[in-house]
């Protein structure tokens, strides 16, 4: 099954082969990655659906060096000179509490020493992208979640990486503020088409935002198919949930995952009796 | 966006519970300086252990008058000011690295919780065999004492900086350095402020006791002095001075504190 997981036609800009993460507990090893093979190709907003465990956010904090893989090769394409290899939006908040809206969307620019003009420029870009402009003075403490998550989103564009990593940047917000944000991230996307990883347990958020999406099994975490979405671009969120398509998509999707949690309980309630 | 407003609890009188509680704060101790006035003047209480509050005050004024009081109150506070740089800072990038690296905490750690509670008093005679009788000793003296609430706090502050910040940290490719500055530090100084008001306290407990020994101006040269000459009005004057510095120095801290950490909300 894993020729089918690789991709042969774009460039890919990543390449994992074999990749796996195991790590001790008390309750003995527990893989986290289970021999993940996959190829991302340049300029796809490529998504990664699957219930909670399976690994997924493994997977991007290694891409994002934070984490090391126990067996397995991560290979990425070089970015251009000057330009950061990745940045990630973090699932919860991870704004700088003493910084304000300004410099927290600064901050990557800020590392790198980029001229003062520039910064203003870029960064006041992204802001107003994301409608933050009015609350470039304000601290983050004075924001609400809906809010701290555009600016986060700011500061990942505003850094202008190759590559940018999502771990379920929404998850948190109701709805409302879920769909809004949803339509300015591909908005903003549009603009440069960047390679994106995407990370989500919403099988809705996978579909409306990715181009191809990874359906991960979880206990271990296993890439278990890759989908192709068929909607072209620019896509508006809610126009494209009321297509009939759309549904189907999900649907089948839904099949996917759903075998895997009665699986995954199956052998929970197994190892509990 | 505003909100709305509570209401404050308000007495019978139309008074509110604050405004009330700010009386009571300036009206106990004034209550409590007539009543040793006058037991003073009835005799009550012993006017040579316990000189009237007028007496004192009499001192007082002459003291800054001549010039005496405004000497020795600069000389400690000249003192204060260098033993608290030398051990203050120090403490803080010790502290702070580490906070951030495992293997200099593990060796670190170790020595301070031997050290920290040997009474620092008890190590003023070494002190003084090593640095003499100069203003060094007393110097040393205070940045001893200043420095283990700053470096432990520090230490502690980092530690509970959230790891999502140094998760972001590392992925923006921020240098060592530049961790420290963005991240460790402003993230710390919460707790950094908490180390340096407990090591300024523990700065004028030392600084009266070092000028005790030794010295020829200060505070604690003055009250000590006093004794010797049983000068018991003069004594009290020092006493005074000590408690205003110490009442001074918080309020000047809680004031940098509100202007350095404008995204911690005071109540």
């Amino acid at each position: 099954m894993e020729p089918s997981l690789i991709a042969p036609e774009a460039p890919a800009k990543i390449r994992l082969r074999n990749l796996t993460k195991s790590f001790p507990t008390s309750n003995g090893v527990v893989t986290a990655l289970d021999n993940v093979s996959l190829d991302i190709p340049t300029g796809c907003f490529f998504t990664i659906v699957g219930p909670s465990g399976c690994g997924k956010t493994t997977l991007l904090r290694i891409l994002a060096g934070l984490e090391s893989a126990t067996s397995g090769t991560v290979e990425v394409s070089a970015p251009p000179p000057g330009r950061p290899g990745n940045s990630m939006v973090f699932q919860g908040d991870s704004l700088f509490p003493w910084m304000t809206v300004f410099q927290n969307a600064a901050y990557g620019l800020t590392l790198r020493k980029r001229p003062k003009a520039e910064i203003a420029e870029v960064v006041g870009h992204y802001l107003n992208r994301t409608g933050m402009t009015r609350f470039a003075n304000a601290y983050p403490h004075q924001l609400s979640g809906g809010m701290r998550q555009r600016v986060s989103i700011a500061r990942a564009f505003a850094n202008d990486p190759d590559i940018l990593l999502m771990d379920e940047p929404f998850s948190a917000l109701d709805e409302q503020n879920k769909v809004m944000l949803q339509e300015e991230l591909l908005r903003i996307w549009e603009e440069t088409r960047k390679t994106v990883l995407f990370i989500t347990h919403s099988v809705d958020e996978a579909v409306t935002l990715g181009d191809r999406i990874m359906i991960m099994t979880a206990h271990p975490g296993r890439a278990k198919q890759i989908v192709d979405v068929p909607f072209e671009r620019p896509r508006a969120v809610l126009e494209l949930r009321s297509r009939p398509a759309y549904g189907e998509l999900v649907y089948s999707i839904w099949g996917q995952l759903r075998d895997e949690v009665q699986r995954a309980r199956a052998l929970d309630e197994g190892a509990a009796a | 966006m505003s909100l709305p407003k509570t209401h404050p609890k308000t007495m019978r009188a139309g008074i509110s519970v604050g405004a009330r509680d700010r009386l009571i704060g300036v009206a106990s101790p004034i209550m409590l300086l007539v009543l040793w006035e006058i037991m003073v003047r009835t005799a009550i209480l012993d006017a040579r252990f316990f000189p009237a509050p007028s007496t004192i005050f009499e001192t007082l004024v002459a003291l800054v008058k001549d010039g005496s009081l405004w000497s020795h109150t600069w000389a400690s506070l000249q003192r204060l000011l260098w033993g608290f740089l030398l051990g203050g800072v120090p403490a803080l990038v010790l502290g702070i690295s580490m906070g951030l690296n495992r293997t200099l905490r593990a060796m670190v750690e170790p020595l301070v919780a031997a050290t920290y509670p040997i009474p620092k008093s008890a190590i003023f005679p070494l002190i003084l065999l090593i640095f003499g009788l100069g203003e060094s000793s007393k110097i040393v003296m205070v940045a001893i004492g200043v420095f283990y609430p700053v470096l432990i706090n520090s230490a502690t502050g980092v530690l509970e900086i959230n790891k999502i910040y140094l998760d972001v940290g590392r992925n923006f490719g921020a240098s060592r350095g530049q961790v420290f500055r963005t991240i460790a530090f402003p993230g710390a100084v919460p707790h950094i402020m908490s180390g340096v008001k407990l090591g300024i306290g523990m700065g004028l407990i030392l600084i009266a006791i070092a000028e005790m020994i030794g010295a020829e101006t200060g505070l604690g040269y003055m009250i000590w002095n006093s004794w010797e000459i049983l000068s018991v009005e003069t004594m009290y004057v020092g006493l005074i001075v000590i408690a205003l510095l110490g009442f001074l120095f918080t309020m000047v801290l809680n004031e940098v504190e509100r202007a350095i950490i404008p995204w911690k909300k005071f109540r």
